[in-house]
């Protein structure tokens, strides 16, 4: 089995396993981030570039480092091989680069955009991304393309990882998506104004890193931190039947698949119960959703801070000497 | 002046046609290929020529035939890389035109050493005249017996086939091209697998230039041996020099790796010198990806040696000092030129040619261009001159395929040794107006 190490961390893995895959074995904060690959979708990765990492040694028989940095959803692990990403400051600088020439024609809409709250590229804008833009021209922006009834398309958000692509060339039947022009105004687009109508096509919605893909349902019902995911299933003949459901109060506005920690998917699901299951009594409700906590969903989703809110003495470390700016009020535990 | 190996029959009348070429010696190296030497003998032969792959990186071609997987029952491809876009290159066009059937004994020759049974030939669109030349020549060739099958009695069946592509430059980057020559989207593949593993339909194809393709012929007549005497150190061979700019003779050079670069330009022999005895400001030595080098760079390195036409000389000093006998599209500037204009020029071209796949290239060059516009019309900064070093570093080493670092590394090298001029249009933008604004700089008179 190849032995990797990654920024200092070294990890036995399979022949055949990527860099980004064996980071995301060992976990936690070197895990490169990346907005094209997806590990369902065959051949996907590459494009958008946030996932460069290092390579100072390519293996133990040829020790020489790689003289550019690698896309490591790409690039295979071979025995001996020291890989550098959070370690590397010229890592750090491409990826900022990156991130940069992602959000270049980006039109940072998201105060009206549906994907705010579970949006990828505003996590990685906020964690790899530098405050300013030093762009100063107009972005680019493109004609609207209806793709049917169920999915909304806006172009002008897309960062063309292909991930869509790669969802109607892999999970649904007749290929009529796909990727259009040259360059910087390449555009996704069903040919001839096709519209998408199999059963598969709304994964494409949940592998859309942005709003360029987004649900015609739940179009401006609701911002996605109002509401509340709670994991259900129910008996379906075309797929698993194991969904995520968006709820506001008892009503279920959206559905969507489950997600893992890197924000895949885990069953693709079907149009039927995507788009037209949303009575209670579709769905065997199964328990909340697990939200990470460093997303604006999980916003009013924990209680824990309370429970420190009682401890004085742990309320003090937190705060460092600061007073809790509940301070004396009536929602203070203390005076309760 | 070095003996022609490919140019030396481009004179006689008709050549084109197969009789007239078979005539002058033409098709000899296929005989003396397949029925006296062997596919690993013909490897031998090329590895010890010491060819290098002449469509710009420069590749050892011995080696590259050498990585060619061998899995039983899987049939190999050849693939002749005509797609020549890189501005400022025109030799393959001239070779083609000229000498078509100096392409296909190549490539019969090329195919039988590597095993390939069916091969390509993946020709540029804006070259549809040259399509129709090639054609008849192929038609000539399988009616002499030269393609099809059993190739004299030999029993070595080929067929050779062309394909025209749409015109765009990104399909000459050799994975692009496979994708294209498949009837997919030219987009360049993501490498590892190299083609040699798995490139056509998946299975072990090797891609070259037509420059490459046409030296093998005269590597099979005279021997590798003979033909690596000619040239420098790892720098073997005749190259093909496509010369254009402010020259007095631009056109097309067959010379000896080797030839001083001053000898090159102002010998009349080849460029002639600088149109109407101008000075010389700057050369693109290899394509228009290459950096661009100031007069005293060019003809002479940094230490003060002079720089020959060779792939180790061209690149001597790196990128600080350095460039590369890319392609041999040998542009050369006088000093009415303006560096930031053509830079302009280069920039507008690769944004308009990015395949939009990989981040970096499709928005950087973009970007680059829009900031050399907003520099030309009059509202820079210099402070837009320190983004643009940033964003060609951004860009460089970060893409898919060589066609980011094809539009960083003009940008840079620009930036790099006329600084100057950037500087000027910023301070006085009514200098952009001025053609001859050189002259300002240096105090000359026009």
């Amino acid at each position: 089995m190849p032995k990797v190490t990654i920024d200092g961390q070294t990890i036995d893995v399979p022949a055949g396993t990527t860099i980004l895959q064996a980071a995301r074995m060992i976990g936690g904060d070197i895990v490169p981030p990346a907005m094209c690959y997806y590990s369902k979708l065959k051949t996907s990765g590459g494009y958008c570039r946030t996932c460069i990492v290092q390579v100072s040694q390519g293996s133990t028989a040829d020790p020489r480092p790689m003289p550019k940095p690698v896309a490591s959803c790409r690039t295979n692990v071979m025995d001996g091989m020291v890989v550098k990403n959070i370690t590397s400051p010229e890592v750090l600088e491409a990826r900022a680069g990156v991130v940069e020439f992602l959000l270049l024609n980006h039109p940072l809409d998201c105060p009206i955009c549906d994907q705010a709250g579970e949006c990828h590229l505003q996590d990685l804008g906020y964690e790899h991304g530098k405050a300013d833009t030093r762009y100063e021209f107009e972005r680019r922006t493109f004609e609207k393309i209806d793709i049917g009834n169920y999915i909304q398309l806006h172009m002008t958000r897309c960062i063309l990882c292909y991930r869509c692509v790669k969802v109607a060339d892999q999970l649904t039947d007749g290929r009529v998506h796909g990727v259009i022009n040259r360059g910087e105004v390449s555009e996704i687009s069903t040919y001839i104004q096709n519209a998408i109508d199999n059963d598969l096509s709304g994964n494409m919605i949940d592998v859309c890193p942005v709003g360029a893909l987004t649900d015609k349902t739940f179009r401006f019902k609701n911002r996605v931190w109002f509401t509340k995911p709670a994991d259900a299933n129910c008996t379906c003949t075309k797929c698993t039947g194991k969904v995520r459901l968006w709820f506001k109060g008892d009503e279920i506005l959206r559905v969507t698949a489950r997600k893992d920690e890197y924000g895949e998917v885990v069953d693709w699901i079907c149009n039927e119960c995507r788009f037209k299951k949303r009575k209670l009594s579709d769905w065997v409700i199964e328990g909340p959703a697990k939200v990470n906590r460093h997303s604006v969903i999980s916003q009013n989703h924990y209680e824990s801070l309370r429970a420190i809110q009682f401890d004085t003495r742990l309320q003090t470390a937190v705060l460092n000497g600061h007073k809790s700016k509940l301070g004396e009020g009536p929602l203070n535990p203390n005076n309760l | 002046m070095g003996k022609k190996l490919l140019l030396d029959k481009v004179g006689v009348a008709g050549i084109q046609k197969y009789d007239v070429y078979r005539r002058e010696g033409g098709y000899a190296a296929v005989e003396k290929a397949l029925k006296a030497l062997t596919p690993e003998i013909i490897l031998d032969e090329v590895k010890k020529s010491g060819l290098r792959g002449r469509g710009g990186a420069g590749f050892p071609t011995g080696m590259k035939w050498s990585f060619l997987a061998k899995p039983p029952g899987v049939p190999r491809h050849l693939v002749c890389n005509a797609d020549e876009s890189e501005p400022g290159t025109f030799k393959d066009r001239y070779l083609m035109e000229k000498l078509p059937h100096l392409l296909i004994e190549g490539m019969i020759t090329s195919s039988f050493a590597l095993g390939a049974n069916t091969s390509y030939i993946y020709i540029r669109g804006e070259y549809a005249y040259i399509y129709k030349i090639l054609e008849t020549a192929i038609q000539e060739a399988y009616k002499a017996g030269w393609l099809g099958k059993n190739i004299l009695g030999t029993g070595y069946d080929l067929d050779l086939y062309m394909q025209i592509g749409a015109g765009a430059y990104i399909c000459g980057e050799e994975t692009a091209l496979l994708e294209s020559l498949e009837g997919k989207r030219g987009n360049p593949r993501i490498k590892p697998p190299f083609p040699a593993i798995a490139g056509l339909w998946g299975r072990p194809t090797v891609v070259n230039n037509v420059e490459t393709l046409m030296a093998v012929v005269p590597i099979i007549n005279f021997g590798g041996e003979a033909y690596s005497k000619i040239g420098i150190g790892r720098s073997t061979g005749t190259k093909l020099i496509s010369a254009s700019g402010h020259i007095n003779k631009p056109g097309v050079y067959e010379i000896d790796l080797g030839l001083p670069v001053e000898e090159f330009i102002y010998s009349q022999e080849y460029c002639g010198g600088i149109l109407g005895g101008r000075k010389m400001k700057a050369v693109v030595a290899g394509g228009s990806s290459v950096p661009i080098l100031p007069t005293e760079l060019i003809l002479r390195t940094a230490k003060g040696e002079p720089r020959l036409m060779t792939y180790e000389s061209l690149g001597d000093g790196g990128f600080a000092t350095g460039t590369m006998l890319g392609s041999g599209g040998f542009i050369v500037m006088d000093e009415s030129t303006s560096i930031v204009k053509n830079l302009y020029t280069f920039s507008r071209f690769y944004h308009h040619e990015s395949c939009g796949q990989c981040s970096p290239c499709r928005e950087g060059t973009g970007w680059m261009e829009k900031i050399l516009h907003k520099v030309l019309s009059g509202h820079g900064t210099l402070r837009d001159i320190d983004l643009l070093w940033d964003i060609q570093q951004k860009i460089d080493g970060k893409t898919i395929c060589p066609l980011g670092e094809a539009a960083a590394w003009p940008v840079a090298s620009a930036i790099r040794h006329f600084r100057s001029e950037f500087e000027d249009f910023v301070k006085n933008p009514q200098s952009i107006q001025d053609v001859k604004h050189y002259y300002r700089l240096t105090g000359e008179k026009a």
